[in-house]
């Protein structure tokens, strides 16, 4: 067994390890910790794949920013699990039927041959940037569907904007752009004024 | 060094490449520590001067053993875990915020050969890397089970996300110069053009095209590493010491100094970005470290200086700064280094 596929095993088994404990964990914080350990391995796994932009970029989005927030939200909740394991029984069929459907989806998907690429073709020579390869890709070819898809964020965005905003707050607040332009004399006045003597 | 290699190989063997990897590491983080440790002496020193007094001055001449004092110290105290912390979270929380202050510096060039791992995309890892960092103060915050430690990570939380997006949008504009998203290749970049011609390097660097993107990219810096006046999540006057405040001992110790490894870290980054890391200032003198260590030198200073001058910001203002003064100030910026460089002005061909 070559190194590689050692760092193959060893990375699996965690990724394994970290999902099953995603779906196990009482505490929700655990199971979302385990969640981000398990993006993290997982791009390790990307990373041994030669695909170091898209390893990089699931670890900065995923583990750097979108799970910061996710569990920023997880601690202030309130989560009861015994509440939430109520009825597991009664939703495992429909939660079985689901899962079997996605695996089904992905052998199909990964069985096909259209997502067949030789072991040859798939080894990158050195000083190919991965980086520079999607970028040209994605600006050129793809140009429209990339487009496409950052106005349904952009939307996306506006729409949580929308759903979210309640109007304005009647509570007191401050315009920061008057107290940055206050000076000294605005708010004290030295007056020039005789000594009093009694 | 032929010989050394030779050497290494007839004692290990095969696993000698293994072994040489690891004595280049202890090699970073060995002198790292030490800059740490007299960052704090600098930092006491600096900032009494500042403020007429003295500083350190009674351990070793100029107080120089000051900081192993206070390393023996904290190694000999008791760590204290609250009764009812998280115990795996509580000790797992200060390993994640000095894990990604030592893993970053994998990828820091020295010079154009003196680096660990020269990889393409090393800009990207170090953003990866460094976003990591922030776990160590949510976790540390909510696994203390303590009502000021959790409300200065959640403070730092919301902080260091927002001005990562400034930071990031930054480092943009950086790549798009120097085509590139290699460290040593934004280096070699800084240098070249009319101004390097002529022999005054300190003028093609970074920092005079991009100067908006280098103040924004100095201040975010300072907030991301939670420093004055940025220093919120720690503010002593109103959370007592916030995230860390049921540390003690060495836990403690492992938060200041994963604290003082991301200074030094984002002054490396900021002279290899926007300084012309080990590039020498005029052309008639050679490149070394010793450039990219007076430039690390002189952002610390910077840091050091900011503590002793500013005043904290209030949470509100820091907000503000971060999404309504410097991300329009860095989406404007984009578009102007966008049309600069496809207009015959492009000074980075």
């Amino acid at each position: 067994m070559d190194i590689q596929t050692a760092v193959f095993y060893f990375l699996s088994a965690i990724l394994i390890f970290a999902s099953l404990r995603v779906i196990t964990a009482r505490n929700p914080i655990h199971a979302a910790l385990h969640l981000i350990l398990a993006f993290f391995t997982c791009g390790g796994i990307w990373a041994l794949l030669q695909a170091e932009f898209l390893a990089i970029a699931l670890i900065l989005v995923y583990v750097g920013a979108v799970m910061v927030l996710f569990l920023f939200v997880v601690m202030m909740l309130d989560i009861n699990i015994d509440k939430i394991r109520q009825g597991f029984w009664n939703y495992l069929p429909l939660g079985a039927l689901v899962g079997m459907l996605m695996v089904m989806e992905m052998g199909l998907v990964l069985g096909s041959k259209y997502f067949q690429v030789a072991a040859a073709d798939a080894m990158v020579p050195a000083g190919v940037s991965n980086t520079k390869e999607i970028g040209a890709l994605m600006f050129s070819e793809y140009v429209y569907p990339f487009e496409l898809a950052s106005i349904v964020l952009l939307v996306g965005m506006i729409a949580a904007i929308v759903l979210t905003y309640r109007g304005p707050k009647k509570s007191k607040y401050t315009n920061p752009n008057q107290q940055v332009f206050v000076k000294a004399k605005d708010r004290m006045r030295v007056l020039q004024m005789p000594v009093e003597k009694d | 060094m032929d010989a050394l290699m030779s050497f290494g190989q007839g004692i290990f063997g095969g696993a000698w490449p293994a072994v040489w990897t690891l004595l280049k590491i202890v090699l970073i983080v060995a002198p790292l520590m030490l800059s740490v440790a007299y960052l704090t002496w600098a930092e006491r020193k600096v900032i009494g001067y500042m403020q007429v007094r003295i500083g350190p001055n009674r351990v070793g001449p100029w107080g120089l053993i000051q900081p192993i004092a206070d390393g023996l110290k904290l190694l000999l105290k008791e760590i204290i875990v609250p009764g009812k912390a998280n115990k795996a979270i509580f000790v797992i929380a200060p390993m994640l915020a000095i894990a990604p202050a030592l893993a970053a510096w994998a990828v820091v060039p020295f010079t154009d050969t003196l680096v660990l791992a020269n990889i393409d995309a090393s800009l990207l890892y170090i953003m990866a890397i460094t976003s990591m960092g922030v776990y160590g103060v949510i976790l540390s915050g909510w696994a203390s089970n303590s009502k000021y430690a959790f409300l200065g990570a959640m403070r730092s939380a919301a902080q260091m996300v927002s001005y990562e997006i400034s930071m990031g949008f930054s480092l943009i504009c950086i790549l798009m110069v120097s085509n590139s998203l290699n460290l040593v290749d934004i280096v070699n970049v800084q240098n070249q053009g009319r101004f390097a011609d002529m022999g005054l390097n300190f003028l093609s660097w970074n920092w005079l095209p991009l100067l908006p993107m280098f103040i924004v990219y100095l201040i975010s810096g300072t907030a991301e590493l939670n420093r004055a006046p940025f220093d919120v999540a720690e503010g002593e006057s109103e959370i007592v010491a916030g995230f860390h405040v049921e540390y003690s001992g060495m836990a403690f110790a492992v938060f200041f100094l994963a604290e003082y490894a991301n200074m030094i870290l984002v002054a490396a980054l900021t002279s290899l970005m926007f300084l012309g890391g080990w590039a020498s200032p005029v052309g008639f003198l050679p490149d070394g470290i010793v450039w990219l260590l007076a430039k690390m030198s002189f952002i610390l200073l910077l840091f050091l200086w900011f503590r002793a001058t500013f005043p904290r910001y209030r949470y509100d203002q820091l907000m503000r700064l971060g999404w309504k003064v410097f991300l329009p100030i860095c989406l404007i910026w984009l578009v102007v280094v966008g049309v600069w460089m496809m207009s015959p002005l492009n000074i980075w061909k």
